[in-house]
């Protein structure tokens, strides 16, 4: 293929002679024949983040925001975790009086939030901030400023519910808070409210990075990246964005249907006025079923970027498994009633829930038959990230086909509320979502830290992880057949549940040490690890066409692909393109579908708006859940803010 | 890894309008998912109306007369706004001045009537779930309708200024359209479900 076909040379105009009442364009230099030294002088002067705190609090750089994304994600992850043990120990035997009902309420709540709210979204969505920029080959994000909002907004909504939980105030609802135990007559206090303020920071911060990602990916593609040409792990966070873009507003639309009941006396989910309690369970798992998906899409995407490389050869049905992608998408729309079984809805609405639930396990098929396929015929090098992917395959599987056995209606009403439940859906969402996450973290570690992971303590951690997860969770089964209810601090010792409990409680244990093995291999990598150069493990796609770590302009020229793995297909030498500016930050955006380039736009510079914009949305939103007035009196703090967020400042930028 | 020079981007322009530009798509972007939020809220509305036989649960009917003049003044500001569309492509600061000061009054005016609005619903939002679900949409399209003004007087003050002779700032203007057109045609199933919607039942 000739560049000429990538460009699309037919699509690159004429410049436009001065048109309308435009100030006179002021070009600066070009990367035009310069030197790879001064290409890299120039651009790392326009793009670098500016040093010191307040040139940190400002950064735009994806990558910077991301690596942040990670590590705070990371830190709920152990922080969730810990909630965890604190819960095992307590279930270790009957009737051990270590954590009483209030408090174990709390741990529960401030488990599942954490986990699901605070940890897997969040560390899902900085994964693609991180890699989709690069893997499109472009220079930083779309609206690099409204990804940082987004980060911050994060931050401030995860310590408002660890700072809560430090004063006895966490939310003990669980983490979907159904009404009426979270309604104004049961939960007096403000428990409930930070449960459902969280919410709100969460999800304010997941809809911008979404609708970031799906811009990136729309608009600022390599040149010759058309839409077959996709990495298969950036069409997984494309689906996943707008899966977030759909599934999220509906529970915004929940947790303030929920503050208003609570404080200003609506009777949205009052029975008693009008109202009904289960259009908040409609509400809640029309965001809720989706937002497994959110978890488990970007962690196929991981699998489909790792298998390939691993197997030595292209993937197996790659339009497969992008339409098997997009059939998620929009299928996981299609069953959230299924969470709802026990509330006694018409039998013929559940059966087509029932339907629908194991029509998902079709798409999803697919994808694993294609990632065996891949491996049956490729010549498999086993590192630890192809283990992790073994791992999920087999956690995962059990887990769907526990899903399979949940989607029918008899057998969901006998276990309802036990530990099968738990033991279901911590298959699914540890194996399809935790291990190709841990997978993904040793495949791309090299390309965030320039250093290699211990390959040693990465099978070590990987064993341990295996026997610990699988330890702590299958029994779950079996305690739930026998009748354990979730959610309860303690059981009776005449029931027998002693022993097996105590068991689950050493396998979370082992699962737990794994972790810490897992952050000491992140740690001694980083600061040990030897050199990894710009493509360790020989990979197809554009990430690693640049070094290890990325320079702050990604590329130093935009790269052309001619091949779903470029890489691959280029052995000698990149293509790339040249005529961008490099006084100011410059990035290409293409059209959408062929990805022929189209514009040169300028990509936003450092801020710190986008920081000050956070605190004053987010001191709104904690203020509101003492009085409604928050709103009127935010509204300055925010409009001003915004403004100056927006108002340009006079930077080559902003000229255009 | 080396790198081959194969094509020269430098006789691109540096802004485009509509699809073309990534701004654009953020906007859909966000009308896609506000535009949920309107589905949903709408959405649970008719879940309580069909759930109660006794719907509007004996509460008097809404003066619709409020409601229909800002669905009016709503309807005819989309023809000067696509007359500044018009004007945003051609990058004519003059005509886009004047027709941001005109769309930044054709956006009070429907906030000034707005006002009368709630209590010609004839209900408090704490009366019961059927006065609740009037004040939550009615107060839903109303911060839409705020935050779009306020970002419409903001970019008017911004074309004034010397910023305004810019290609992105033609670009905003474009987006701002865009939006508006957005904030009108969603009230528009809002309005039938607050007002006409009780006068069936």
């Amino acid at each position: 293929m000739s560049s000429a076909d990538v460009t699309g040379d037919r699509h690159i105009p004429e410049p436009d002679p001065a048109k309308g009442d435009l100030a006179p364009e002021r070009d600066g230099p070009r990367d035009t024949g310069m030197d790879d030294a001064s290409l890299h002088r120039w651009l790392e002067r326009t793009w670098r983040t500016p040093s010191g705190i307040v040139g940190a609090l400002s950064s735009v750089d994806h990558k910077v925001i991301a690596r942040r994304y990670l590590i705070t994600a990371f830190v709920f992850l152990g922080l969730g975790g810990l909630n965890a043990v604190a819960m095992r120990i307590q279930l270790s035997g009957p009737q051990r009086g270590l954590i009483g009902p209030d408090l174990y309420n709390q741990l529960f709540t401030m488990h599942g939030v954490t986990m699901m709210f605070l940890f897997a979204v969040p560390i899902v969505q900085a994964t693609g901030i991180y890699l989709v920029p690069l893997m499109v080959g472009t220079r930083n994000i779309a609206f690099p400023r409204l990804n940082a909002f987004g980060y911050w907004i994060y931050v401030s909504g995860g310590a408002f519910a660890w700072v809560s939980f430090a004063l006895n105030m966490a939310p003990d609802v669980g983490w979907f808070a159904y009404v009426p135990l979270s309604g104004p007559e049961f939960a007096p206090g403000k428990r409930a409210d930070v449960w459902a303020q969280m919410i709100t920071y969460t999800e304010v911060s997941s809809l911008a990075v979404a609708v970031a990602t799906i811009v990136t990916v729309f608009k600022q593609r390599a040149p010759g990246m058309s839409l077959d040409k996709i990495p298969l792990y950036v069409w997984a966070m494309l689906v996943t964005s707008f899966v977030v873009v759909f599934a999220m507003p509906a529970v915004m639309i929940t947790s303030t249907f929920l503050i208003l009941d609570r404080l200003v006396g609506t009777h949205i989910f009052n029975p008693a006025e009008g109202g009904d309690a289960l259009l908040f369970q409609h509400l809640f798992w029309f965001f809720g079923h989706p937002e497994v998906y959110i978890i488990f899409l970007p962690a196929t995407g991981m699998v489909s970027a790792i298998i390939p490389v691993f197997a030595r050869r292209l993937t197996f049905g790659h339009l497969g498994l992008v339409l098997s992608l997009i059939a998620v998408g929009f299928l996981s729309f299609g069953l959230w009633v299924h969470h709802m079984f026990a509330t006694g809805l018409p039998k013929l609405g559940a059966s087509f829930f029932t339907a629908s639930s194991m029509l998902i396990a079709i798409p999803n098929g697919v994808q694993i038959f294609c990632w065996l396929a891949t491996l049956w015929d490729g010549r498999p090098v086993i590192r630890t990230p192809l283990l992790f992917v073994f791992g999920f395959f087999f956690i995962f599987v059990i887990g769907g086909l526990t899903g399979v056995m949940l989607a029918s209606v008899p057998l969901d009403l006998q276990v309802h509320d036990t530990y099968f439940v738990v033991a279901h859906f911590h298959y699914v969402l540890i194996g399809g979502s935790v291990f190709p996450l841990l997978g993904a973290a040793y495949f791309w570690f090299p390309k965030i830290t320039g250093r290699m992971m211990s390959e040693r303590l990465g099978r070590c951690h990987f064993w341990l992880a295996f026997i610990g997860f699988n330890a702590a969770f299958f029994p779950m089964h079996l305690v739930g057949l026998w009748g354990m209810p979730r959610r309860v601090y303690t059981y009776p010792a005449e029931l027998g549940w002693g022993n097996i409990n105590l068991f689950i409680s050493a396998g979370a244990l082992l699962f737990f040490l794994s972790f810490v093995l897992f952050t000491f291999n992140l740690v001694h990598g980083a600061l040990k690890g030897t050199l990894a150069g710009n493509n360790p493990w020989d990979a197809g796609t554009l990430e690693w066409a640049t070094s290890s770590p990325p320079p702050s302009y990604n590329f130093a020229r935009i790269p052309l692909v001619t091949h779903i793995e470029p890489l691959w297909a280029e052995r000698e030498a990149l293509p790339v393109a040249t005529g961008l500016r490099v006084d100011a930050r410059e990035l290409l955006i293409s059209t959408v579908a062929e990805a022929y380039p189209d514009i040169r736009e300028k990509s936003a510079t450092p801020s710190i708006w986008p920081l000050f914009a956070a605190l004053a949305v987010g001191g709104t939103f904690l203020y509101s859940i003492f009085t409604p007035w928050a709103i009127v009196w935010g509204a300055a703090p925010i409009a001003i803010t915004l403004i100056g967020w927006f108002w340009p400042k006079g930077d080559p930028e902003d000229q255009e | 890894m080396k790198h081959r020079i194969a094509a020269d981007l430098s006789g691109l322009p540096t802004f485009g309008h509509g699809p073309r530009s990534p701004t654009w798509w953020g906007t859909l972007g966000f009308m896609a998912l506000e535009g949920t939020g309107f589905a949903l809220a709408a959405g649970a509305y008719l879940y309580l109306a069909t759930l109660w036989p006794n719907w509007r649960l004996s509460a008097p009917q809404p003066n619709h007369w409020p409601g229909t003049i800002v669905t009016l003044l709503l309807i005819l500001s989309l023809v000067p706004n696509h007359i500044l569309n018009r004007y945003a492509k051609q990058c004519a600061i003059g005509p886009v001045r004047i027709g941001m000061v005109v769309m930044s009054l054709l956006g009070l005016a429907p906030l000034v009537v707005r006002w009368f609005e709630f209590p010609a619903l004839n209900i408090y939002w704490d009366t019961n779930a059927y006065g609740s679900m009037l004040w939550v949409l009615l107060g839903l399209h109303t911060m839409h309708l705020i935050t779009d003004v306020g970002d419409t007087l903001v970019l008017t003050v911004l074309m004034f200024t010397r910023h305004g002779h810019s290609g992105r700032r033609f670009g905003d203007v474009g987006d701002n359209v865009f939006y508006w057109d957005f904030v009108v045609l969603t009230w528009i199933p809002i309005y039938l479900l607050i007002y006409w919607m009780p006068r069936l039942g």
